[in-house]
């Protein structure tokens, strides 16, 4: 056959290596597994007096358990100021704490560091008392030095932290002082909406680990996935403990950490933590199936179908926890292009501007068989920018319209649209035709793609998807702008409009249909940049869900974006699991992970029949 | 003689089986981009014989699949309304063998129902008729890519056995190289460098020309092997002795023995070239959606819900055993009928 004979030998050779190299990666988790039951790992540090702690309402656990979860690719770094993503920041953040937390079940902001804050009138100063008597992982005492120079790490240019922008206000950074040892103050340039929301997952340094360093100039380095474990420490509810290239990390208890339950039993309950590193999404599934993993996140809707179809005799439950906060949608290339892209994309982009048009392909856009052929079911149409599990900020007026071939008919004959045949000219007698751009890795945006194609065709536009790999998606929609149109997906980090501000503002480094603007290309956008910057400095809820229920109308009346839906965040997790409360919010599984624990009794799914 | 009765069969199937592709658009029922969303992933349709009161229909029904509620993708059949099966219906247009514009499909029932023999996809395409049309570009991709491989491999083997010396040698050597190289990583490396954004026609000349280059290796070295053997043959040296030129050295006396190899060659590249398109098309690398071949038929199967779900997505993997099989047949009965001493 096709295979050559010759790649035997070394095939062989290689297959020898593999057994040494598994046998004794398998005498390793032999251990491993032994290892909790004997030596119970870390016990948690007793409670002292002084230390000013934080009691959570959770149901009352028990100690003990390895807990293990998947995750698609190693982490990149552990350093928190630089690690830019998912997976480095779904371990960063079981590691370390913030300041002022977004609780993700209730979407609102919480205490955390801060055990407490005051806002100035002018909601431009910001005052943050500090917990006393706490600790990091490694034993050293927590304070405002720490903060400070946090601060100082974040905001160095030199240092590139992708949070940098999050903290510049007004064209000018957060300004830092120590008031007291417990006590920093901010301040902004400018009033700032939910300015709190921004300490979220900004993780406190420890200054007496990474001062030298940063001084040194090599702090870009320290951190990284294979540092030693002495050399890492932090705030949250766990610490590294080991990490094997290709397969695992394993985090322990923090037996320093600052939260108690209601029983003052020192949090987290779990001994340990375990990353496991499973390629893909479905090898995932197969590994929660089997048992292997006790949590599941970023379940598609196909693979939590057939999981659901045996959870009962598992010993697994599935929770659909309803649409997530980001949203899909079809854009089309609008970029003032210089020559020789210009005169190639003319045609294009003269249909393309016409908002006819745009209203005609939203029309035609058949969003419930998105939601069922992409989502098997489990999503949400959308109309416009905002999820409608958003619920503090969705703009419940915005009008729904269903799918009409009529009316997008009608649009496009008005807008001097004519048909040939079957095909679809525009006025000067020219075949419609164009072609989308989606990411390859991204079966569902393909598969959006594909069903936009048919519904077009029957509007007798010729269309072509065109899955690239992903780098090439982005590089055609930020570099070359040597695009048509594009199916991309955004949003899902906060339920807060303001990480919105940079796709709608004109000049803004996501405004993706037309990037680079020096000034707003239409009224309706110079009215959007208006409504954007008026929310981000009005300090009243009402007032500024007003303001941004007006951009969420201008955004779905003139379609820079055809949103197209949304899928359900679909997590699973073993029954014996006990305080797990799934999120909208990423981390949807693990925000509470100092607060899970295995429940006694419960026969684990591991060895379960077939 | 049993491989004369063997030949025989294997060039009846083989011709039953183009015949089949070729006259796709009169068999399929639907147009292979045909979306039914109402019906993703319906499993094939069973033909009904007897009806619901036990009375026997000489004229087989199907029944509608009617999605098995508070479920996505399960259906149960609601056989409230039979829809009988009907021979020589109006649909959709095709162009019979690829030129006379038609409407007849050879089978197919009244709307509103649907009969999908082989189910559907997961957006409602007709799977039988996927498959049809999917073995066109496969089948052909095969056949066209065998075209050039032996094209070259005969160009290349002839020059070299015929002229000898620093050109064999320098051919041959880089003939070694080639079938030494890993087959299926090379064309995964010469199709990804090449550019991915280009419209289906040309995906499909780029995979047929990228897989048909790389294989002229193994047909050269046999040809020039004969060549060799031939051109030192006495009537060629008698006819050279008596003054006729190389080209009528070669066209006369060298190149009819390469026939019987470069025909056995065919019958056993051809499936091996399908099976290489239906490979880059798997790792998406062939032709692009909505248009099928075997191989972006078969590419669902990657994921995991698809694979252990629905069966009948399997059902191209068959249609390109069955082809291979018959090809392979063919190239055994050929080369038995060329080399009687050998048997």
């Amino acid at each position: 056959m096709l295979f050559n004979e010759n790649y035997s030998r070394p095939q062989c050779k290689n297959l020898g290596h593999r057994i040494s190299f598994r046998a004794s990666a398998s005498l390793i988790a032999l251990l491993l597994a032994g290892a909790p039951r004997l030596l119970a790992g870390v016990s948690p540090q007793p409670l002292q007096r002084g230390e000013e702690l934080q009691t959570t309402e959770n149901e009352v656990g028990r100690y003990g358990g390895n807990l293990v979860v998947a995750q698609r690719s190693e982490p990149k770094t552990l350093n928190p100021v630089t690690a830019a993503d998912a997976p480095s920041r779904e371990v960063i953040g079981r590691l370390m704490a913030d300041l002022i937390h977004i609780n993700r079940a209730s979407q609102q902001t919480e205490p955390a560091l801060a055990r407490s804050w005051t806002v100035s009138r002018d909601g431009r100063m910001f005052t943050l008392k500090l917990r006393h008597g706490i600790r990091f992982s490694d034993g050293q005492p927590f304070n405002a030095d720490d903060v400070v120079f946090t601060f100082h790490v974040y905001l160095d240019e030199k240092i590139h932290s992708p949070q940098r922008d999050l903290l510049v206000i007004g064209g000018k950074p957060l300004e830092v002082a120590k008031v007291d040892a417990y006590t920093v103050r901010f301040t902004l340039a400018q009033p700032y909406a939910a300015a709190e929301r921004l300490f979220d997952s900004l993780a406190i340094l420890p200054r007496h680990l990474l001062e030298k360093p940063y001084q040194e100039g090599r702090f870009a380095q320290v951190w990284a996935v294979n540092a030693a474990p002495q050399e890492i420490a932090g705030l949250g509810p766990f610490r590294l403990k080991a990490y094997v290239p290709g397969q695992r990390i394993v985090l322990e208890r923090n037996p320093y950490y600052w939260k108690t339950d209601r029983s003052k039993n020192r949090l987290p309950y779990l001994d340990e933590v375990t990353f496991l590193f499973v390629g893909n999404e479905d090898a995932q599934a197969l590994r929660f199936e089997a048992g292997d993993t006790d949590i599941i996140s970023r379940l598609g809707a196909e693979n939590y179908s057939l999981l659901s179809k045996d959870a009962g005799s598992r010993g697994y439950e599935l929770f659909d926890l309803g649409p997530a906060l980001d949203y899909n949608f079809l854009f089309f290339n609008l970029n003032d292009l210089k020559p020789p892209l210009q005169q190639k994309l003319s045609a294009q982009q003269s249909w393309f501007a016409n908002l006819k048009f745009r209203q005609a392909v939203s029309a035609a856009v058949d969003r419930d068989a998105i939601v069922r052929l992409v989502y098997a079911g489990r999503g949400a149409p959308l109309w416009g920018n905002v999820s409608p599990s958003n619920k503090f900020w969705v703009d419940q007026s915005l009008p729904h319209p269903a799918r009409s071939l009529d009316r997008a008919k009608e649009l496009l004959k008005a807008a001097g649209f004519s048909w040939r045949g079957n095909d679809l000219v525009d006025p000067q007698g020219r075949p419609v035709a164009f072609s989308i751009i989606t990411s390859s890795s991204n079966t569902q945006r393909t598969k959006m793609a594909t069903i936009i194609q048919d519904d077009l065709s029957q509007l007798g536009m010729n269309v072509q998807v065109v899955p690239l790999e992903f780098r090439a998606v982005l590089d055609r929609i930020f570099q070359s702008y040597d695009y048509e149109a594009a199916v991309m997906g955004l949003g899902g980090g906060d339920a807060d409009p303001n990480p919105e501000m940079n796709v709608w503002l004109s000049g803004g480094g996501t405004h993706l249909w037309h990037l680079g603007e020096l000034k707003p290309a239409s009224d309706w956008e110079a009215q959007l940049d208006q409504l954007m910057q008026r929310q981000m400095v009005e300090l009243k809820y009402d007032k500024r869900k007003q303001v941004f229920d007006r951009a969420q109308e201008i955004i779905a009346g003139n379609l820079p974006c055809i949103f197209l839906g949304t899928p359900d965040v679909l997590v699973g997790a073993k029954e014996n699991i006990g305080n797990f409360k799934p999120a909208i919010l990423e981390p949807s599984t693990l925000w509470n992970v100092d607060q899970l624990y295995f429940r006694p009794g419960v026969a684990v799914a591991a060895g379960a029949p077939r | 003689m049993l491989h004369k009765w063997k030949v025989g069969a294997a060039v009846i199937f083989l011709g039953l089986v183009h015949a089949v592709i070729i006259f796709a658009g009169f068999l399929a029922p639907y147009e292979p981009i045909t979306q039914h969303r109402e019906l993703p992933f319906a499993p094939p349709m069973r033909l009904h014989f007897l009806d619901s009161q036990g009375h026997w229909h000489l004229h087989p029904f199907v029944c509608e699949p009617e999605l098995r509620p508070g479920t996505f993708y399960e259906y149960d059949e609601s056989c409230t309304r039979q829809y009988p099966v009907r021979w020589f219906v109006t649909g959709s247009q095709y162009r019979l063998a690829g030129m006379l514009a038609s409407h007849t499909h050879l089978f197919g029932v009244d709307p509103p129902a649907q009969i999908f023999v082989l189910g559907t996809d997961n957006y409602g395409r007709d799977m039988f008729s996927r498959i049809l049309y999917g073995g066109r570009v496969s089948l052909s991709a095969g056949l066209l890519a065998a075209a050039i491989s032996l094209l070259l491999g005969a160009l290349v083997g002839t020059i070299s056995g015929f002229y000898g010396r620093w050109v064999d040698e320098s051919f041959m050597r880089l003939a070694e190289l080639f079938v030494v190289l890993p087959w299926l990583y090379l064309l995964l490396a010469v199709r990804a460098f090449l550019p991915l954004h280009i419209t289906p026609l040309h995906a499909f000349f780029l995979v047929v020309a990228v897989i048909g280059t790389i294989g002229w290796a193994r047909p050269a070295r046999l040809v020039r092997g004969i060549v060799l053997s031939a051109k030192t043959r006495k009537y060629v040296l008698a006819s050279r002795g008596f003054g006729a030129s190389d080209s009528y050295i070669l066209r006369r006396h060298v190149l009819p023995h390469t026939y019987g190899v470069l025909l056995t060659q065919a019958a056993l590249l051809v499936p091996q070239y399908v099976i290489a398109e239906v490979t880059l098309s798997f790792f998406g690398l062939g032709l692009n959606e909505p248009l099928p071949s075997w191989g972006n038929l078969l590419s669902v199967l990657q994921q995991y819900n698809v694979l252990v779900s629905y069966w009948w997505m399997f059902a191209p993997a068959l249609a390109l055993v069955i082809v291979s099989f018959s090809y392979l047949l063919g190239a055994d009965a050929l080369q038995r009928k060329l080399q009687p001493a050998s048997v």
